[in-house]
């Protein structure tokens, strides 16, 4: 599917088609996205799907998914291109002799030697992709600086080619856990989505979605005691993976309800940190007890 | 006024509170609407929030000045066009008088508990007809609306005397209590304009509106980060190199051994290589009671850096000083931590007023022989002498022998200098910053690894 949406409620039902529930304005500004051919940046706190939005977006486009995670030290070697210095050596050795200096020279740097990364690969790629490059904030202030002409232009400078123009407009998504400011040279490029935790009837319909052969009844408790867990003042609250992978915990235990028994021996599942595991068992425990 | 003013002005008044918006980000927000079907509010405001407000802090500023901007451009206009709302609040004194004040109750109270925004809005209009009328308003806004409030009976802490079913025998949810006021509000400065035909002057948002809601765990873990991105950019960023280290050192064996690939020439010299220097901190933190409110966030600083730094000690003082560094060692928990130092730390005396002269001298003579100029010294405090002797000169030898020294100051810095804060007798020896939140803590990060780069 080439076409692009035809409308925010669109977006939205193709999302949910793929196995995502857009919340709040995230159709509204995936759709945006698909029509100004603006990469979008994407925040919130650790789990609340933004990795799993650009997988959604792809399949609902039915395009691939480039993904280019960043690390610290991330360099554009392992991002951009490379040159295959080893290819190049053999095709200088086996034209040896005979060859003038010029035509090797014009040769070995051309495509054919280009080893090309994610991101030289998003926009070279004749189909159009959908390219995530994940937690951006990892990554130092030079590399953001280098995304700048992709993320404006869409083209790539490679000194010995020249410029690399986009063959296909791809559909951007940079992910931030927010551990770092970004500059504000990348920010201005980018729209701006900011995920929450979702809403009770939100993170409801989620869970129901990933594990749908857990009981009703059991469910929404479920939601209900994550948003207490949530309320209270920990260091890493529960996310919306967590809910769902506590969903699938109590499925696979067969449980029928969440009783304090229950919640204390599958707590740690949503809750992570000793201190926190305390906190949560006092308050929580008491609370369903 | 057409469409793209009214986004010119919404995009100055962003600026005048602080979020960063260019030209392009106001183009942007242009062709955002040519996409949309802007005619939904929320579309609309989502849309523009896509392009104009990049950060949770930032969106929060545009939420409360959206608000603010279209209800003042409406108003603006409804004068202009001489609109007066029928039924409006000061349309009919006699229809008030026949609202069931009692049922009217029961019905914000149930409204407030199903959140149900339309009606909560409805029935904000209907109150203030009912109450608003009764008494002659205050004029003032916020005491209006709290009395109204009162009037109403709406409180969030249960009352147990309503039968088993009513929402106010549990207590209303906070926060649709909340958004019941700022309707109120909104309905009372409605009203007001249409009485004097005139808009008010705008208020500039305060700190408290802006302040994103945390609690101190997160405040802690904020806390943390910024200490991380502290040590990351010691260790990346190198250290300066001071007297004969600043030159590189032949090492003799290795470079021997690369020249007997040239056949005995030292072609190729080798160095040792640079060892990173280990940053030696002391940390000093004033935990007296004028700096109360402040302990907590450097207490958490204290704990973030001892999380990060081994060769480190740290110190609190009031009038005497006392080494904390094993507490720190010993417990984890931020909260055993502050009770061991607030019940054993024995460092206040007699009055309980910081003695700064007595803690320079007590400090000197118990770290004197291991201060030398790799060491950093930090000093959180509010630099409140009480009236006392502020012993400068002490505090000179210390900062002469330490490589480095910073003052991290909890008060704004409007109030330094003034009554019995002498910052600026110990500003000659160091660097003082301003330190309350983690944005400020970020910026002395960045002054203290930056400046060498």
């Amino acid at each position: 599917m080439d076409a692009l949406p035809e409308s925010v409620d669109a977006v939205a039902e193709g999302l949910r088609a793929a196995g995502y529930l857009p919340g709040g304005s995230t159709a509204l500004v995936a759709y945006l996205a698909t029509r100004l051919h603006k990469p979008v940046l994407v925040e919130g706190p650790a789990g609340v799907g933004k990795t799993e939005l650009a997988k959604a977006m792809a399949t609902y486009l039915g395009r691939e998914l480039v993904r280019l995670q960043c690390y610290e030290g991330l360099d554009e070697a392992k991002a951009l291109y490379e040159w295959n210095y080893r290819k190049q050596l053999l095709r200088i050795q086996a034209e040896a002799d005979g060859a003038g200096w010029s035509e090797v020279q014009d040769d070995i740097f051309g495509e054919e030697f280009l080893l090309a990364r994610p991101l030289l690969q998003a926009i070279s790629a004749t189909a159009p992709v959908v390219l995530l490059i994940d937690e951006i904030d990892k990554t130092d202030q030079e590399f953001e600086a280098m995304l700048l002409e992709l993320l404006s232009d869409f083209q790539i400078t490679i000194p010995e080619l020249g410029r690399i123009a986009a063959s296909s407009q791809p559909v951007v998504l940079l992910t931030s856990n927010n551990s770092r400011e970004l500059t504000e040279a990348l920010k201005r490029r980018c729209l701006y989505l900011w995920l929450d935790y979702p809403t009770l009837e939100h993170e409801l319909a989620i869970v129901r979605l990933h594990a749908p052969l857990l009981p009703d009844t059991v469910a929404r408790k479920l939601v209900e005691v994550v948003a207490m867990v949530r309320e209270l003042d920990l260091k890493k609250p529960p996310s919306i993976a967590e809910s769902i992978d506590w969903a699938r915990a109590l499925l696979l235990l067969g449980a029928s309800d969440i009783d304090a028994a229950t919640f204390n021996e599958t707590m740690s599942v949503i809750v992570k940190h000793r201190t926190d595991i305390e906190l949560v068992a006092e308050r929580v425990g008491l609370a369903l007890a | 006024m057409s469409i793209d003013e009214q986004l010119l002005q919404l995009g100055d008044e962003l600026r005048a509170e602080g979020v960063a918006i260019g030209t392009s980000e106001l183009l942007d927000s242009v062709a955002v609407l040519a996409e949309l079907d802007w005619r939904d509010r929320a579309t609309f405001k989502q849309g523009l929030a896509a392009t104009l407000a990049k950060s949770p802090e930032d969106r929060r500023v545009f939420d409360l000045v959206f608000e603010r901007f279209f209800f003042r451009a409406a108003e603006g206009a409804a004068i202009e066009a001489g609109v007066v709302e029928a039924g409006g609040v000061g349309a009919n004194a006699d229809a008030a008088q026949q609202i069931d004040l009692e049922q009217l109750r029961a019905q914000i109270a149930e409204a407030l508990a199903e959140g149900d925004e339309g009606r909560m809005q409805d029935l904000a209009r209907l109150a203030l007809a009912a109450i608003g009328r009764a008494s002659e308003g205050s004029g003032v806004v916020g005491i209006d609306v709290q009395r109204i409030r009162r009037a109403l009976g709406l409180r969030s802490d249960p009352q147990p005397d309503y039968p088993p079913g009513d929402p106010r025998r549990e207590g209303l949810p906070r926060d649709a209590l909340r958004r019941f006021e700022a309707m109120l509000r909104r309905e009372l400065e409605r009203a007001q304009i249409e009485r004097t035909q005139a808009l008010p002057p705008s208020r500039p948002l305060g700190d408290l509106d802006r302040a994103l809601p945390s609690g101190p765990a997160a405040d802690l873990a904020a806390v943390h980060r910024v200490v991380a991105q502290l040590r990351r950019r010691l260790a990346t960023h190198g250290v300066e190199r001071r007297g004969s280290h600043r030159h590189d050192h032949v090492d003799i064996r290795r470079t021997m051994r690369a020249s007997l690939q040239t056949g005995g020439v030292p072609v190729v010299v080798k160095y040792r290589p640079r060892r990173p220097r280990r940053p030696e901190i002391y940390v000093l933190c004033d935990v007296s009671t004028s700096v109360t409110s402040a302990s907590v966030f450097f207490l958490s600083v204290l704990h973030a850096l001892h999380d990060s730094f081994r060769r480190m000690r740290s110190f609190v003082f009031i009038e005497r000083i006392s080494e904390v560094t094993d507490t720190f060692a010993r417990e984890r928990s931020f909260k055993a931590i502050s009770d061991a130092i607030a019940s054993d730390a024995g460092v206040a005396d007699v009055s309980g007023y910081t003695d700064y002269g007595r803690v320079w001298s007590e400090f000197r003579s118990l770290v004197e022989d291991d201060l030398h100029p790799r060491a950093t010294v930090i000093v959180l405090g509010d630099a409140r002498t009480n009236g006392r002797d502020p012993r400068a000169d002490i505090f000179a030898t210390i900062a002469a022998r330490a490589g480095r020294t910073f003052w991290l100051n909890p008060e704004p810095r409007l109030y330094w200098n003034y009554g019995d804060s002498v910052i600026d007798a110990y500003t000659p020896y160091c660097t003082a910053f301003e330190c309350w939140t983690t944005h400020q803590l970020e910026d002395f990060v960045k002054a203290l690894t930056g400046s060498r780069s």
